[in-house]
């Protein structure tokens, strides 16, 4: 935990907003960061707004010691956070958590995301470009308003493509629309992030495909380091179906695993 | 060198250190149970040797899941819980959680209880008392989020005297019982209880409380109801330290939205002798050392050589 500093913090699309901050470790020593992982925030020193809130890592910058996080003002907590301003101090814990595992030998990757479960992906694509695997961004929105990262995610070597639900940019649809036969021949795995009813659909549509893969889910989180116990999933390991923490133990998890309710 | 070794001391320590159930505290602060998991993540931030105790998460006969998700809301200065007192069961405690603590020795180890039937809560203490590990009991008598998780004894006098009689029939440590604020009267509760021959008394546990999702038109929460805890608690929490403190001859363990060292102090001067830390931790893990040099610190800008002259402070005398 540390008191960081804001640098800047810009609108990216409707109710969405772009804040990046001083990192509170040294992004340059092994082990610091990993795409997938989360900062816990607090968007306020304020007890009306008592719990950080957990935003995942968009983009780090080792060399300017910068994080980023790209978030949806959807609560009132993180409609304080809008208010930041370059140069306010900000209370960040973290990076938390279990990212999205690298394998070597995968050639070709699909980076499925929805709406806020986007901006980990970025990150993602970038050390999936310095490991040497190709990344297929599918990424969906509700509507044209919404739609962020794709620039960041192609200049991250990624191909992106989009839909949103009204057809309002890119495919008219579902990302799970976009998932063919075609599309995942080759795969070797895929990395999901989104709202939970678009993860329980691509579980099912990628194991129809036979692509391995995980997914980052989100549940209501507390404390963020595994010590309240609120933000479990279910996950079967070993033939048994326990709740496991998806703060400490997730948020990322082999897809297998995750049981949806 | 010459002058150290000549000189008084020139700024003599503050004596942060209490005696609870007979128990030595170096200092008054330890997490709260349920607030601290078994303490391995936090250890990972500081050494826990620097509190006065550690209170572990809530120990039942077996392995529970506890409720579905959403198990957390935020509510103004607080914070609501439904966890149900999800953990791995008593013999795993023993086993791989309480032995992970040495390290921290003379770190007194306090493990809560929970359970459904009394017969329930005697096997875990039995089952507690063969491991070296555990220095006291806390018996939770109160947890809000289980169907007849132990709350039916922490609102019954009657029911709460015969539990503490049984636990303390069955233990070889100090039996603390944690008391619920969702009673009429605490102090008949906190009486009850010292007669029974608890050896002190922990108040309190969280109020039950309730969050609607008003889009979904829905209690928020999955278990419905959830315990309230954190700053909004605090003066709730601070009168019925004061009143039970008034009333019984056991010692006080003052909880309830502990979020700086002046509030320990308030909990101190209402009549606990000592205080737990709970909600803090999950805003700030450093919460507890934090609040052990604030608690430090007020007491030598305030004169008071022995953090024990705050007990009571608030009493009329």
């Amino acid at each position: 935990m540390a008191i960081c500093k804001v640098v800047d913090q810009q609108s990216v699309g409707r109710d969405l907003f772009a804040l990046t901050f001083t990192s509170p470790v040294d992004l340059r020593s092994a082990g610091a960061y990993w795409p997938g992982q989360f900062l816990h925030i607090r968007v306020s020193d304020s007890f009306d707004f008592l719990l950080r809130r957990p935003l995942s890592l968009c983009e780090a910058d080792p060399e300017r010691g910068l994080l980023k996080v790209v978030y949806r003002a959807s609560g009132e907590g993180t409609r304080r956070l809008t208010r930041v301003r370059p140069g306010d101090s900000l209370d960040v814990l973290g990076p938390l958590g279990r990212g999205f595992p690298l394998h070597t030998g995968d050639h070709s990757t699909l980076l499925i995301a929805g709406g806020i479960g986007v901006p980990p992906m970025v990150q993602l694509a970038r050390a999936l470009r310095e490991a040497g695997t190709r990344a297929h961004a599918v990424i969906g929105f509700q509507m044209v308003d919404q739609v962020i990262l794709v620039k960041e995610l192609t200049d991250a070597g990624a191909k992106v493509s989009v839909t949103t639900d009204d057809g309002s940019f890119g495919a008219h649809g579902l990302v799970t629309d976009l998932l063919t036969e075609g599309l995942c021949a080759g795969v070797d795995r895929y990395y999901a992030c989104g709202p939970t009813p678009m993860l329980r659909a691509v579980q099912g549509v990628m194991q129809a495909r036979r692509v391995p893969g995980y997914l980052s889910l989100e549940e209501r989180m507390g404390c963020g380091i595994g010590i309240c116990v609120g933000c479990v999933h279910s996950i079967r390991r070993e033939g048994q179906v326990s709740h496991l923490k998806t703060c400490k133990e997730g948020p990322v998890f082999p897809a297998q695993e995750v049981v949806f309710q | 060198m010459s002058v150290a070794n000549t000189s008084v001391e020139p700024n003599p320590g503050v004596d942060l250190s209490v005696t609870v159930a007979g128990l030595q505290f170096k200092n008054p602060v330890m997490p709260a149970s349920g607030c601290f998991s078994f303490g391995r993540e936090v250890a990972a931030f500081y050494d826990l040797a620097v509190l006065g105790a550690i209170v572990v998460k809530a120990t039942t006969q077996h392995e529970r899941q506890g409720n579905p998700t959403p198990r957390l809301a935020e509510t103004p200065a607080g914070m609501l819980n439904a966890i149900g007192l999800q953990n791995p069961g008593v013999e795993q405690v023993v086993r791989t959680e309480l032995p992970f603590l040495r390290q921290f020795a003379p770190l007194p180890v306090i493990v809560n209880v929970a359970g459904t039937a009394e017969e329930d809560y005697v096997d875990v203490v039995r089952t507690l008392c063969q491991s070296p590990d555990v220095a006291a009991i806390e018996l939770n008598v109160s947890c809000p989020n289980v169907k007849c998780g132990g709350i039916q004894f922490g609102t019954d006098p009657v029911m709460a005297a015969g539990m503490v009689r049984a636990i303390k029939a069955a233990s070889r440590v100090p039996v603390i019982v944690k008391l619920s604020p969702n009673v009429t009267d605490i102090v008949a509760m906190a009486s009850a209880c010292e007669e029974a021959g608890a050896d002190a008394v922990s108040l309190i546990n969280t109020l039950i409380g309730m969050q609607i999702d008003v889009a979904r038109r829905r209690p928020l929460l999955a278990n419905g109801v959830g315990g309230l805890s954190g700053p909004a608690v605090r003066p709730v929490a601070v009168r019925m330290v004061y009143e039970v403190s008034r009333q019984v001859r056991i010692p006080v363990i003052g909880i309830g939205g502990i979020m700086s060292g002046r509030d320990a102090v308030e909990f101190l001067m209402a009549g606990a002798s000592a205080v737990q830390v709970g909600t803090a931790n999950f805003v700030d893990p450093m919460a507890c050392p934090r609040i052990i040099a604030e608690l430090e610190t007020w007491c030598r800008d305030h004169g008071v050589a022995a953090v024990r002259d705050l007990i009571g402070a608030a009493h009329p005398h």
